[in-house]
């Protein structure tokens, strides 16, 4: 059982510190110029990010408790092949959500 | 849909293009508040207990990662230092906005932060880059829209999940959503070679370190990643200077 004073502190503490996490930039910086490294590096920030945050859920599937699952890995190969030949996200999404359910229904016959 | 037509825009037509662009993370979003809800009153809170979890916080993973901390009895510094370093790319993607966005008014922009977060961001940042022309009243029109369909329901469904404490089926794969969303939305991006060799680097860095703890290996791969395709883009240019 949480205790009720600890599960406070936290909820403010992590509202505050997320909000610090996500105010710091866009808040103070606003429209001051920033540096043309900073500006550069931040250009990559999406690319960078994004990828990184999903390559282990399509690597190592929580859903297939971290088993490599050829389903899920094709599916994401698929959407990553058809974003970058059509340039289309909606094509891209459902390209990869066919593939998924496709593959998921064969592999369950 | 060709991105690179200029396109003039109004601010009703950025804010409901945001609103289409973003409603699709529902298939995300709905799941996973629920199971937040589900989750949290499994660990004792209540429904207004949940609720402020989601409302004050709004994370996502720093709140699970908070939850399963406080259930282990884990020191309370412990637990928030720990959801807070799984929530660091939001420090990231606050910085990759405030180009685009940073001349807004404080009190938007006070407002743009609490709602940063990936779905967003991520979608934000695909539509700023396609359409540069975009002003910056219609590009927080934009962000405002991807939000509508999204935040409300994340309240709710955080809501049904205490209440009901159902979840969603395994065999509907929406574990999957996010990563094929996130993927279709960064393929497009990937107009140069240092943008692949940013992608190509911060990928294989996030599956090496993996195993680190509190997702701080995101940090390292999302760094690294930026780091790289900066470095490639002065090369590049330099090569091609040498050429002209």
């Amino acid at each position: 059982m949480i205790d009720t004073g600890t599960l406070w502190i936290v909820i403010i503490g992590l509202g505050i510190g997320s909000y610090a996490l996500r105010f710091a930039f866009l808040g103070i910086v606003g429209d001051r110029p920033m540096p043309a490294w900073l500006l550069r590096h931040l250009r990559y920030t999406a690319v960078a990010m994004l990828p990184a945050l999903v390559a282990p859920q399509v690597v190592w599937p929580a859903a297939t408790d971290g088993q490599a699952d050829l389903p899920r890995m094709t599916a994401a190969l698929v959407t990553l092949v058809v974003g970058l030949l059509t340039k289309n996200v909606l094509a891209a999404i459902f390209s990869g959500a066919a593939t998924l359910f496709g593959m998921l229904w064969l592999f369950a016959l | 849909m060709p991105a690179t037509t200029p396109k003039t825009r109004t601010r009703a037509s950025a804010y409901w293009k945001g609103f289409a662009d973003g409603a699709p993370f529902l298939l995300v979003v709905i799941p996973f508040a629920m199971l937040f809800g589900v989750l949290a009153t499994e660990a004792g809170l209540n429904v207004l207990e949940t609720l402020s979890f989601s409302a004050v916080v709004f994370a996502g993973a720093a709140q699970f990662t908070a939850l399963q901390l406080m259930q282990e009895n884990a020191p309370t510094v412990i637990v928030l230092a720990s959801a807070l370093a799984v929530n660091l790319r939001v420090a990231m993607y606050s910085a990759s906005l405030t180009p685009w966005i940073g001349a807004a008014p404080l009190w938007q922009r006070a407002i743009a932060a609490y709602f940063t977060v990936d779905q967003s961001y991520a979608c934000s940042v695909v539509q700023f880059e396609n359409e540069p022309q975009m002003t910056v009243p219609q590009r927080m029109a934009y962000f405002t829209g991807v939000l509508s369909p999204i935040v409300p329901m994340w309240y709710v469904s955080s809501i049904l999940g205490a209440l009901v404490g159902t979840q969603v089926p395994d065999s509907w794969a929406l574990d999957f959503a996010l990563p094929i969303t996130f993927l279709a939305l960064v393929a497009p991006m990937l107009r140069t070679a240092a943008h692949v060799i940013a992608a190509l680097v911060a990928i294989i860095t996030s599956l090496l370190t993996a195993a680190v703890p509190y997702s701080l290996g995101l940090m390292i791969a999302g760094t690294l990643g930026m780091m790289a395709g900066a470095q490639a883009e002065m090369l590049l240019e330099r090569r091609k200077l040498r050429h002209d």
